[in-house]
């Protein structure tokens, strides 16, 4: 949405129509386009073979693109290898050097660059600092955690001041609670240091925690890229809708196109809703219907929540501060509503009927899904 | 509380005691077998290289006076020539004399002839015993000769092992270098760590690529490039040296080859000599390099030399400072293995190598069997084993133990 208005001189690394075969059969990365701009941090999400990673190691260098072109700072990359494309770059597993210290490991990459000793030391001090390790530069990469290993791994990717920094899912081999603390801690570097960042995860909370713009990946081309908010609000389709976030999905067809972007909808047991036109056309085209559950509102709306459709309760569970409802409304048995706790206000009970609404706002007609119904 | 937790110690005791009896029950058969084949049969070849009881077996009266010989460099008195000649005339009489001749001839030059020739030549009865024996053989006023007697009477001797080191002691103890034309053994041992440490940097220049190669080849191909290493494997040891002796003699393959492709006129001597002993030994020893390596090699992660790419390291940088450090481990034990087993070669440099390239191996089957001369050969074999120790004690001080990896 943002990048095709940047100014070329913004824009560090361009994917123009890069694609990727390993057996000449099948396409991983089909026909890539991407902009990234100097100083943003732009992560590649999407499920296990996407291509994601793919395109992140064309950019390292350590695959060739089958086709089209990869331009580092306005030049082609095509002809030149990794180790001299100046790129630093953090792998899942670390690939901290076993038999160095922690100080050698950060200093390899000023002495592959003839930094004499005292110097390199200084530095990789320095970076060590940086990420709060400054203590442990004696230490093997064997007797330190996970966490800890997973810095060493930053510092030594950011030493040689590279402009631009690659993440293949540096954290995925973190538990839950050190996972939140790092992702707060790279986004502070990111932003203290000025560099371009691209990251790549399947972790979608990751993501829209650290980025400054995502691009959803899904069977070799992205689906969508927008900041982390537009992705959220306003995904551009059924994949980006499901793949972020809670969604509920309702299959319908359209069958009126309104005013203002706005569309009417037949749902499958006869029903009405009135949704936001996002990528239906004309009448007569099938959609799908996603609304987030805590836009949805039960018993409890507003002149503007104009959909009102009837739901069951199937399940009721209790989360303190709301309460979520797994209703089956029009076909869809799955459908899930956040109830704000409000004191006073009764619990639905299981099997009873309830009135479910959401305004015309919240509701995005979406594609259809085509041959793919699984 | 207490009446309680007795039984319970106790029944814990038993229950743990039980587990060990099966552990040691499953491992007690290979112990044995440990016990008898192996231990015991060193144990007891170390003890013949000090222990030396075949003189004073069939000459006791001597072997028990000589310890009175205090003054070296004279002779020592009546009473031991006395004993000697008594000795001398009853194992005549028993017909073991040539036990003794044998013994002494180790240490003396014509020891064997000196013995018989005192022994035909000794009266019945002698008015002093000393004038006796000297008349019967003159050699017997010569201090070393009694010297060679001392130092033969047991029964504990470090002569066997002097000896294995070239070294001798005179009469008097003082320990000598054996003459150059009787040193034989420092060369035999320098020659096969030489050997031994050649065929090691050979076997690791050419099998360092190949264990590469499997480690990073797609699983299928992998195997198969395997089963070509593991091959020689499945063919005798004695048929594959012999195979080299069919393509390497004078008429065999690879000079009849040379010869047709016009790049030699005559014959090269490829066999019965160092080429022939370090290409055999070379094959043989060679799958004992690749297994370590390629077992170590597996295990390294891609992602550490990528990494190393990304950082800015050029490609030979990355290899030789981040992916072959990590390999020393396998270096280290495929090294020792193939060395350990090099200088205990004995068949192929037998087979295949000429007069003068015999391993040390080849002198203590030749004391063992030929010569049975079994004092030296035990020797020998504990001199082998000391060297080896040394060197994997320096190795490991120099790697550290834990930098051993066979799988």
């Amino acid at each position: 949405m943002t990048d095709s208005a940047a100014p070329a001189s913004d824009v560090l690394v361009r994917f123009s129509g890069v694609r990727k075969t390993y057996d000449g059969e099948t396409l991983v990365v089909k026909d890539l386009n991407l902009d990234i701009h100097r100083g943003e941090f732009l992560t590649l999400l999407g499920p296990s073979g996407s291509g994601k990673t793919t395109s992140l190691m064309m950019l390292a260098g350590f695959e060739v693109p089958t086709d089209g072109e990869i331009e580092l700072a306005g030049r082609s990359i095509r002809n030149v290898p990794p180790h001299q494309r100046g790129i630093g770059m953090v792998f899942q597993n670390y690939a901290l050097f076993p038999h160095m210290t922690i100080e050698e490991n950060v200093a390899f990459p000023l002495m592959v660059r003839g930094m004499d000793r005292g110097a390199r030391s200084a530095k990789a001090r320095e970076a060590l600092s940086m990420v709060k390790l400054e203590d442990l530069w004696r230490r093997r990469p064997g007797q330190l955690s996970g966490g800890q290993q997973q810095r060493v791994a930053l510092a030594r990717a950011l030493v040689f001041e590279p402009q631009l920094v690659l993440m293949d899912e540096p954290l995925g081999a973190l538990d839950k609670q050190l996972r939140e603390h790092m992702q707060i801690e790279i986004k502070h570097l990111h932003q203290s240091l000025g560099v371009t960042v691209v990251y790549v995860t399947h972790d979608q909370t990751e993501a829209l925690t650290m980025s400054d713009r995502i691009a959803v990946f899904d069977d070799g081309v992205i689906r969508q890229l927008d900041t982390p908010h537009g992705l959220y609000e306003e995904p551009q389709n059924a994949f980006v809708a499901d793949f972020i976030g809670e969604n509920n999905m309702l299959a319908g067809t359209v069958e009126e196109m309104l005013e203002n972007g706005l569309c009417r909808v037949a749902l499958a047991d006869g029903r009405h809703v009135t949704a936001r036109a996002v990528n239906v056309t004309a009448a007569g085209q099938p959609t799908r219907l996603s609304m987030r559950p805590e836009k949805v509102h039960v018993e409890d709306y507003g002149p503007q929540h104009v959909n009102r459709l009837i739901g069951t309760v199937k399940e009721t569970i209790y989360h303190g501060d709301h309460t979520r409802l797994r209703l089956a409304v029009a076909g869809n048995p799955e459908f899930t509503v956040k109830m704000r706790f409000r004191p006073n206000r009764p619990r639905p009970e299981v099997g009873e009927r309830v009135a479910v609404a959401f305004a015309a706002e919240d509701c995005r007609a979406l594609d259809a899904p085509a041959e793919d119904e699984s | 509380m207490s009446e309680q937790n007795h039984p319970l110690k106790a029944r814990l005791r038993r229950a743990e005691r039980m587990r060990q009896v099966k552990a040691f029950g499953l491992i007690a058969p290979l112990l044995g077998f440990l016990l008898i084949s192996f231990v015991v049969p060193i144990a007891s070849m170390m003890m013949r290289a000090v222990h030396d009881t075949e003189l004073s077996s069939v000459w006791p009266e001597v072997t028990a006076a000589i310890p009175s010989w205090r003054d070296r460099k004279a002779l020592p008195d009546e009473a031991v020539f006395a004993a000697l000649a008594h000795d001398i005339k009853a194992s005549h009489k028993d017909r073991t004399l040539s036990t003794a001749a044998r013994r002494l001839n180790y240490d003396l030059r014509n020891g064997r002839s000196l013995v018989f020739s005192t022994a035909r030549a000794l009266p019945e009865t002698a008015e002093r015993w000393t004038d006796a024996v000297i008349a019967a053989n003159g050699r017997w006023a010569d201090p070393e000769t009694w010297g060679a007697v001392y130092r033969a009477s047991g029964p504990v001797t470090g002569f066997f092992l002097l000896a294995a080191l070239d070294r001798n002691r005179t009469a008097t103890g003082r320990i000598v270098v054996a003459p150059p034309d009787e040193a034989l053994f420092l060369d035999v041992l320098k020659r096969t760590f030489v050997v031994g440490l050649a065929v090691t940097l050979i076997c690791l220049a050419l099998g360092y690529p190949v264990a590469y190669l499997l480690a990073t080849l797609p699983p299928d191909r992998g195997n198969l490039l395997m089963i070509l290493v593991l091959l020689p494997f499945w063919t005798s040891l004695l048929v594959r040296t012999a195979a080299w002796v069919v393509v390497l003699q004078e008429h065999g393959l690879v000079n009849n080859a040379l010869i047709w492709l016009g790049i030699i006129e005559k014959p090269m001597r490829l066999i019965y000599n160092q080429v022939g002993v370090y290409v055999a030994m070379t094959h043989i020893l060679l799958p004992f390099m690749i297994l370590p390596l390629y077992s170590v090699m597996k295990a390294i992660p891609p992602t550490y030399v990528r990494a190393a790419r990304s950082l800015g390291a050029a490609p030979a940088t990355a290899f030789l400072r981040i992916y072959v450090p990590q390999t020393l481990p396998g270096i280290g034990a495929g090294g020792i293995l193939v060395f350990i087993m090099a200088i205990g070669y004995y068949i192929t440099p037998a087979l295949v190598g000429g007069a003068g390239d015999q391993l040390i191996s080849y002198f203590i089957a030749y004391y063992t069997s030929s010569s049975v001369n079994w004092g030296l050969a035990s020797a020998l074999g504990a001199v082998l084993l000391a060297a080896t120790m040394i060197l994997y004690a320096v190795y490991n001080r120099l790697v550290g133990a834990g930098g051993i990896k066979l799988g």
